[in-house]
C-alpha cells in the first residue's frame, strides 16, 4: 500500500510517519512543501492520501483527483457511509483521507484509525507544550517580582514570596496575577 | 433563551455578515449568540459542515447545489435560507496581458477585453502554452463567472485555455511564479496581488453579471429543521448586519474589525477599499469608484432567489458535461429557501419581494416589484451578453448557450 502524507507541519507529518511505519507493506511518501505538490503526489501514485483539514490546498487536490487526467487510477474522498464514526473520528481529529478507487474500506480503516491516533497525539503534545510555556513565562514572572520586591524593600527572598502570596490569598488571585501587577506597575514607575 | 450556532468561513471580505453580526451585537440582541470557525480551504469548511463541527456555512453557492446533487461525493441534502452577497470578485490578470486586453488606467468592457484576450488565447494555442486561469473552487461562482465570459467572448474554456484551482491567499504567488496567468478571485486577493505587482485588474465579476450571486450561508436541510428559531434569528440578525456594512459611516470601523488576526488576518487599507467598491487596478495607479462591486444589502440582496439555484444549476450541466435532468433541476431549485428568509422577516422593516423567482437578466433599468411587505426597486441586473435565463425554459436556455 502506498500512502501519501501532506501536512505543512514537518512535525506532525513525522509523528503519522512513524505511526504508519508499524504497518506492514506499507510505502510512505511525505510531502510537506506546497510547491510542486500535485507533481509529486502524481510521481508518487498513492493508494491513500492524507491531509491535514487545516491545509490551504486541499480544494487543490480535490480538484486534482476529480479532473485530472494525469492520474493512471482515480482517486477520490473516502466517504464510507457504513461506517460513518470512523470519518466523525478523522474530521475530529484534523485529518482529511482520499483513496484510489476499488480499494475495500477494511483495508483503509486501520490505516486511518492509526493516523487519527497520531494526529490526537500530536495535538496533545501541542497542548503539553502550550501548558508548559505558559507555567515557564508565569515562572518568570514571579521570580522578576521577587526580586523587584527584594531590592526596592530590602526584603529576604522567602519574606517577598510570602508578602505576594499574602496578597493573592487577601485579593482571592493568583500569585502570577499578583506578580504580573507588580512587575507592570514598576514598569510604570520607571524601574527597569 | 439564547441558542447558539456556529458557522464556518473562509477568511474573505464577503464573510463579513456572520462576522459583524457577531462583533456588533446583532446576533445577541436577536437572541442567538454565534461561535464562527475559521478555516483554509472550502473542502473543510463543508466537512465541518456535513460531519456536524459548525451548523451553518460561508460557503460557494455552486458547492451547495453541488452537494445536494451528489457532486464529488455522495449526495447530502444542504438549505439555503439566506444570500450572504453578490459579486465582489474579479479578473485580474498578469500585467503585461493585462496591459494588452484593458484600456489605460480603467477596466474595461468585458466584451472588449474578451476580444483582446481571444488574441492573446489563439496566440498561446499556436505557441501549444495555452493561457492559465486559477479559480477558487471548481464549484465556485468565481470558475462560473469566468467560463460564462470566456464562452460568451469565443474562448471555450475546457479546449483553448486551461483552468485550475489556486487557494486564495496564494493567488499571488500563482501569478507572480507564473503558474497561471490570471486568476478570478474574491477581495483581499486581487488587491493583494496588484499591490504585490503581480498582477492588474481586468473587470470585475459585476459586469459580466450585474447582480450575480455569490456566497450563501449554507446548512444541513435537518438542522435547518431543527435549530429553526435560531436559524430565523441569526437571518433577522444578518440583515442588520448588512445594513451596518453598507453605510459609508461604518466602513472604517467594519474594515478594522474585519481585519483582525482572528478574522481576515489581513490589511485593514484593502478590506475598506473592497467595501467601498474602491478598485486598485495597477501598481502605482489611482483607485477607481465601481458602483457595486460588492452588492451586500440593497433591493433584499440577500433574498434567495429560486432563479439564482437554478441559473446556477444550468452552468453545472454546462461545465460538468452533463445531461440535462428535470429531477435535479429541482433539487437544485429546492436549495434556495426563500419561505425561510420570508418567515424571518415578516412583521420587520425589511422588505419582501412578491415573487419567489424571477427571469434573471431581465432588466435593462430600474424596476418597481411587487412585494409582500415594505418596497422594492430593482436596479438593471443584465448579464454582459444580454442574455436572458428564465427559470421555465431552461432547457431551451441551456440550447442557447454558445
Amino acid at each position: 500500500m502506498r500512502i501519501a502524507i501532506i501536512d505543512e507541519s514537518a512535525a506532525r507529518a513525522s509523528i503519522i510517519q512513524e505511526g504508519l511505519a508499524t504497518l506492514e507493506d506499507c510505502e510512505l511518501f511525505v510531502v510537506t512543501d506546497r510547491r510542486g505538490l500535485l507533481a509529486r503526489v502524481a510521481g508518487f501514485d498513492p493508494d491513500i492520501v492524507l491531509m491535514d483539514l487545516g491545509n490551504p490546498s486541499r480544494d487543490v487536490l480535490e480538484e486534482y483527483f476529480a479532473v485530472s487526467r494525469a492520474l493512471q487510477r482515480p482517486i477520490a474522498m473516502f466517504v464510507d457511509e457504513s461506517d460513518d464514526e470512523s470519518i466523525i473520528a478523522s474530521v475530529d481529529a484534523g485529518v482529511s483521507s482520499y483513496v484510489v478507487d476499488g480499494l475495500a474500506p477494511n483495508r483503509i480503516r486501520p490505516i486511518l484509525d492509526l493516523a487519527v491516533t497520531r494526529f490526537n497525539a500530536f495535538s496533545r503534545l501541542q497542548r503539553d507544550l502550550a501548558e508548559a510555556k505558559g507555567q515557564l513565562a508565569e515562572r518568570d514572572a514571579v521570580d522578576k517580582a521577587k526580586r523587584i520586591l527584594m531590592d526596592t524593600r530590602g526584603l529576604p527572598e522567602p519574606k517577598a514570596y510570602a508578602e505576594m502570596r499574602k496578597a493573592a490569598m487577601n485579593q482571592g488571585k493568583r500569585i502570577v496575577d499578583i506578580a504580573e501587577a507588580i512587575v507592570t506597575a514598576h514598569k510604570l514607575m520607571g524601574g527597569a | 433563551m439564547t441558542s447558539e450556532l456556529t458557522i464556518g468561513f473562509l477568511p474573505l471580505v464577503d464573510a463579513c455578515l456572520p462576522i459583524l453580526a457577531h462583533e456588533h451585537g446583532f446576533a445577541e440582541e436577536a437572541g442567538v449568540s454565534l461561535r464562527l470557525v475559521k478555516d483554509m480551504s472550502w473542502a473543510t469548511v463543508l466537512d465541518r459542515l456535513l460531519y456536524g463541527h459548525s451548523d451553518a456555512a460561508h460557503l460557494v453557492v455552486p458547492l451547495a447545489i453541488a452537494t445536494t446533487l451528489g457532486r464529488g461525493r455522495p449526495a447530502q441534502p444542504l438549505a439555503v435560507p439566506f444570500v450572504l452577497g453578490l459579486n465582489g470578485n474579479a479578473v485580474t490578470l498578469r500585467p503585461q496581458l493585462a496591459q494588452r486586453v484593458r484600456p489605460e488606467g480603467r477596466i474595461g468592457e468585458p466584451a472588449q477585453v474578451g476580444a483582446g484576450l481571444r488574441k492573446i488565447v489563439q496566440e498561446r494555442l499556436a505557441a501549444g502554452n495555452p493561457l492559465r486561469f486559477g479559480v477558487v473552487h471548481r464549484y465556485s461562482s468565481h470558475n462560473y463567472m469566468l467560463r460564462y465570459w470566456l464562452a460568451a467572448c469565443g474562448i471555450q474554456p475546457d479546449r483553448d485555455v486551461e483552468i485550475t484551482t489556486v487557494a486564495p491567499p496564494f493567488c499571488a504567488d500563482a501569478l507572480a511564479q507564473g503558474d497561471v496567468d490570471g486568476i478570478c478571485v474574491g477581495e483581499p486577493w486581487n488587491s493583494v496581488a496588484v499591490e504585490q505587482g503581480a498582477g492588474e485588474i481586468v473587470l470585475s465579476t459585476a459586469q459580466i453579471w450585474r447582480r450575480g450571486v455569490e456566497k450563501v450561508l449554507a446548512m444541513r436541510e435537518p438542522v435547518l429543521d431543527e435549530k429553526r428559531d435560531a436559524v430565523e434569528a441569526l437571518i433577522r440578525a444578518l440583515c442588520r448586519a448588512g445594513a451596518h456594512f453598507v453605510d459609508p459611516a461604518n466602513w472604517e470601523q467594519n474594515a478594522a474589525i474585519l481585519a483582525r488576526p482572528e478574522y481576515l488576518d489581513g490589511s485593514a487599507e484593502l478590506i475598506r477599499r473592497a467595501i467601498s467598491d474602491q478598485l486598485l487596478i495597477a501598481r502605482g495607479g489611482a483607485l477607481i469608484h465601481y458602483p457595486d462591486f460588492m452588492f451586500q444589502y440593497r433591493e433584499a440582496a440577500n433574498f434567495p432567489w429560486v432563479s439564482q439555484a437554478e441559473w446556477l444549476y444550468t452552468q453545472m450541466v454546462r461545465w460538468d458535461s452533463l445531461q440535462f435532468d428535470a429531477g435535479d433541476a429541482a433539487k437544485a431549485a429546492r436549495v434556495f429557501r426563500p419561505d425561510v428568509y420570508r418567515a424571518a422577516l415578516l412583521g420587520t422593516g425589511e422588505p419582501l419581494p412578491g415573487a419567489s423567482s424571477k427571469v434573471e437578466g431581465s432588466l435593462a433599468a430600474r424596476t418597481v416589484v411587487g412585494t409582500q411587505q415594505g418596497a422594492m426597486m430593482l436596479e438593471a441586473n443584465s448579464f454582459f451578453d444580454g442574455k436572458v435565463f428564465d427559470p421555465h425554459h431552461i432547457e431551451g436556455y441551456l440550447a442557447g448557450l454558445p
